[in-house]
């Protein structure tokens, strides 16, 4: 691994064999199987350092064990960098953005200081997702923050977000972090879920009962009060039809609503590649169409994880490592035993995805998936 | 507020440095977030939307939702979320859309 070298030319048009946008755990996977099969590889994140998500997950992890579960989030990434490294055919750029792809195939990156070009003569999107917003009265005001923001500002920073916080929604992102704000010393109000039961495993909503946290299934937020910040909030009871039912308004006292109401897979570069794009619910969003090598209807573009499709790290690691190696194999390199590797991960894959928690995630990913599984 | 005890994650000492917002002067942690700083000294409000004029915070803490714009050392539309903090840094609430500072 060589630290990128940095130069002031505006102009630099450098050609890569894989350009791999986002070290988060599905482009660490993806660039190690590139590196491994021997493509000269360019792996680019917006921040300082790899992880994406993991980096603020500090609960060991569920999933299957070849995905390193029962490992704690925030370890996984240097698994990866401390192999990656061994690897001269590797190049990462820190602190750069991927900001535009364009017809001419050229991919423009930006730091702080310069735009750059580059050629990649394929290209892995591994972008991860974004926070999901909510619409109820005065949702603007500081204090309403993403589930995500919070876990950064406390597990990266050590800053706690307020005194007391309000939670919205039970899948397992809100019930984490319900959990790792106790841990912080920060008073959980209650956790709020429009369905009628959580979302999230059981072990986590467990974990919270026994702190004593109410989770208010049928329940939503009507309003956040407050001047120029979160003084408390009112929530209400929800019908079938996930209306607020009159009369069953209560007031909450809080000063942070934290919002984990899903993820939006990040596909921006996706759609300026022209690949084809498909709107589905079950994956949070607008996602790529894909054949199960993870190739786009573009076919010198992939896409992985979340960008793929919101699901989770062990996973984004599978379809990380499943994109690398066919992009690699589409130029004529693989490693020994690529093929039967491929085979053993979408296996894993489909292994993670069963059950009755992966059966919304396979019915997305039957819908995002090419008529017949492979493009013509 | 500043986490002092945790217990799974050991924050390591860093460098303190001063700032100002608002020409007030604060203390922070170098190379943390600008908003985290913030946050800690109990600041907020980091803007107020040019349109509705309402006060805004941060939100996604990932560089993307343009929430926290604020100006800093003079250049305006800073995401403050992700910037790193630095000894001496001058950082305003921005009036308006900003200006880009001509040199
Ligand atoms: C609270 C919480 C708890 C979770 N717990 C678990 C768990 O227990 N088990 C589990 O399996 N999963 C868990 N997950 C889910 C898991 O973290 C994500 O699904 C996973 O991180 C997705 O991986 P990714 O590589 O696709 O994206 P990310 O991890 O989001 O990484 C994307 C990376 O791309 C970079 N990037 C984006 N756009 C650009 C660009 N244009 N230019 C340059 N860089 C860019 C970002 O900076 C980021 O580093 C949890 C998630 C959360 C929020």
């Amino acid at each position: 691994m060589r630290q990128a070298e940095t130069t002031r030319t505006v102009n630099l048009l450098k050609e890569v064999d894989v350009a791999v946008i986002g070290a988060g755990p599905a482009g660490l996977a993806a660039a190690l199987a590139c590196a491994e099969a021997g493509v000269s590889t360019l792996l680019i994140d917006a921040n300082d350092a790899p992880g994406g998500q993991l980096v603020k997950q500090t609960h060991k992890f569920f999933g299957s064990e070849r995905q390193h579960a029962g490992t704690r989030g925030i370890q996984i990434p240097s698994l990866f960098t401390e192999k990656l490294a061994n690897y001269p055919n590797v190049e990462i750029m820190w602190n750069t953005n991927a900001s535009g792809f364009y017809d001419s195939g050229e991919l423009v990156l930006e730091d702080e200081k310069r735009f750059m070009k580059i050629l990649p003569k394929r290209m892995i999107v591994a972008a991860g997702a974004s926070e999901r917003f909510l619409i109820f009265r005065n949702n603007d005001l500081p204090g309403v923050y993403g589930a995500g923001a919070v876990q950064t500002l406390m597990n990266v920073y050590g800053v706690v977000p307020g005194d007391r916080v309000m939670m919205i929604g039970s899948g397992n992102i809100g019930l984490i972090v319900s959990y790792q704000l106790i841990q912080a010393g920060v008073d959980v109000a209650a956790v709020v879920e429009a369905a009628p039961c959580i979302g999230g495993y059981l072990v986590h909503a467990a974990k919270l009962r026994r702190a004593g946290v109410p989770i208010l299934t049928s329940h939503t937020v009507l309003a956040a009060h407050g001047q120029e910040s979160v003084t408390g909030a009112t929530i209400a009871e929800v019908d079938k039809e996930w209306q607020p039912m009159p009369g069953t308004e209560r007031e909450v006292e809080c000063d942070v609503i934290c919002l984990a109401v899903g993820l939006m897979p990040l596909v921006d570069v996706l759609w300026h590649a022209g690949c084809e794009m498909k709107y589905v619910p079950e994956l949070g969003g607008h996602v790529p169409v894909r054949d199960e090598n993870m190739r786009t209807s573009n076919p010198k573009v992939y896409a992985a994880g979340d960008s793929g499709g919101v699901e989770e790290a062990s996973s984004a690691m599978v379809t990380g490592e499943i994109a690398g190696i066919s992009a690699a194999k589409s130029l004529g390199h693989q490693a020994p035993g690529a093929d039967a590797r491929l085979a053993q991960l979408k296996a894993d894959l489909a292994a993670i995805r069963s059950g009755p928690t992966g059966e919304k995630i396979s019915a997305g990913v039957r819908c995002a998936t090419v008529c017949g599984g492979v493009w013509e | 507020m500043r986490l002092k005890e945790h217990p799974i994650l050991d924050f390591p000492a860093g460098r303190e440095v001063v700032f100002t917002f608002d020409g007030k002067e604060l203390r922070g942690i170098e190379g943390e977030p600008i908003a985290a700083a913030l946050h800690a000294s109990g600041v907020r409000v980091l803007r107020h939307s040019p349109v509705s004029g309402r006060a805004r915070g941060f939100f996604c803490a990932i560089g993307n939702c343009s929430s926290c714009l604020m100006t800093v050392d003079g250049m305006p539309n800073v995401r403050v979320c992700t910037e790193p903090l630095k000894e001496g840094m001058v950082v305003e609430t921005q009036k308006g859309h900003g200006h880009l500072p001509i040199d």
